[in-house]
């Protein structure tokens, strides 16, 4: 029982019902858009447009989780965009690989 | 020349040192800088399986038509279509779809711990890691399990023309997965599903090791003594980020 006795030396403020209400709110958004995934995954032809919406909703969710959940939003500038300028050589690295890949594929069938 | 320290502070510039220019705390932006590099790893993984991936050919017909061959790439919700405790019941994307829910909300429980510890309150910040920590186990189990079936593989296996581990073209039927041949598809398949769900089980174990010291520390009431709980908000930006990597691999590895 040792954890119900308040024996605290910090003030302990009261719950931020707004912030919290938040946190559930970007949980809903989170699992409609994965819902959404699946219904597509089994309704829609297996094709360019539906990876495309794929790739789109994953993107969606991961600003999602990178701007409400790790609070990147919140952080300064500086810091948000050392974070998110390097990701720019990923894109590069998409592309590099990707024609990579198609170029093994002509050289071997 | 005592008082230089203090005349020299005052005309020190954003960058002169003596304050914090990204407003944050060296901890937080050393975990930030971390979780970067570990992008850009996970990256580099899901980038070679599509770069793999286009590299052979794609199963041509429909859906419901699919045969697992060692000739072309095979449709995930064909191959991960099992749940426990049901089996030979065909649940395409059942099973990993339990799992997405479990991590999300896992995150959620963490993102609720940091908001505890915003307030100080030593009893919410206890709670909500403990659930999260659950989370986390929970999460592994069914990683365990999904490794298990996908190494033992169907009853019936595939029927596969390959070369073995002593160079000999061999014909024969094959069951489950190893890192030389599998019943689902070209070898890369399997290779690249251990490497990178391993790697991102990894990246869960070590989270579920640092939640379990945060959530004894912060019961025992270390933070309190230290008069903050900054450790919660940066084991739950690993946490956080062990989510987005998953994300990502239900995308790329399950859903495309």
């Amino acid at each position: 029982m040792s954890l119900h006795e308040n024996n605290s030396t910090l003030e302990v403020l009261p719950r931020n019902k707004e912030k919290i209400k938040k946190i559930w709110k970007t949980a809903l958004i989170l699992l409609v858009i994965t819902s959404v995934e699946f219904l597509l995954a089994f309704t829609m032809e297996r094709g360019m447009l539906l990876f495309a919406i794929f790739i789109g909703l994953t993107l969606v969710k991961a600003a999602y989780i990178m701007m409400e959940f790790m609070h990147l939003k919140d952080e300064s500038k500086t810091l948000f965009w050392s974070i998110m300028l390097p990701l720019i050589f990923l894109v590069w690295l998409l592309i590099a690989l990707s024609k990579e890949g198609a170029d093994i594929f002509m050289y071997r069938w | 020349m005592s008082s230089t320290a203090i005349e020299i502070n005052s005309k020190r510039g954003t960058w002169g040192g003596g304050n914090e220019p990204l407003k944050a705390s060296y901890g937080k932006l050393m975990m930030w800088f971390f979780l970067l590099s570990d992008i850009f790893t996970f990256a580099a993984f899901l980038i070679t399986y599509g770069a793999i991936r286009v590299s052979y050919p794609a199963f041509e017909g429909p859906v419901h038509d699919f045969v697992s061959s060692n000739e072309y790439w095979p449709i995930p919700e064909m191959i991960f279509n099992a749940v426990p405790f049901l089996h030979g019941v065909h649940a395409p994307l059942v099973f990993v779809g339990i799992m997405t829910f479990i991590l999300i909300m896992s995150s959620v429980t963490m993102v609720l711990a940091v908001e505890a510890g915003h307030r100080n309150d030593r009893q919410d910040v206890v709670k909500w890691m403990l659930w999260t920590m659950l989370g986390g186990i929970t999460f592994l189990s069914c990683q365990a399990w999904e490794w298990s079936h996908f190494i033992h593989g169907t009853d019936a296996g595939t029927m596969m023309t390959y070369v073995n581990t002593f160079g000999e073209t061999v014909k024969e039927v094959v069951f489950g997965a190893n890192l030389h041949v599998n019943e689902y598809g070209p070898a890369p398949f399997a290779q690249l599903f251990f490497f990178i769900t391993g790697f991102h089980g990894f990246h869960v174990t070590i989270g579920v090791v640092l939640l379990f010291l945060a959530f004894y520390q912060a019961a025992v009431g270390i933070y309190e003594r230290r008069g903050h709980y900054e450790m919660i908000e940066k084991i739950g930006l690993y946490w956080h980020f062990v989510d987005l990597v998953w994300v990502f691999v239900f995308t790329f590895y399950y859903l495309v």
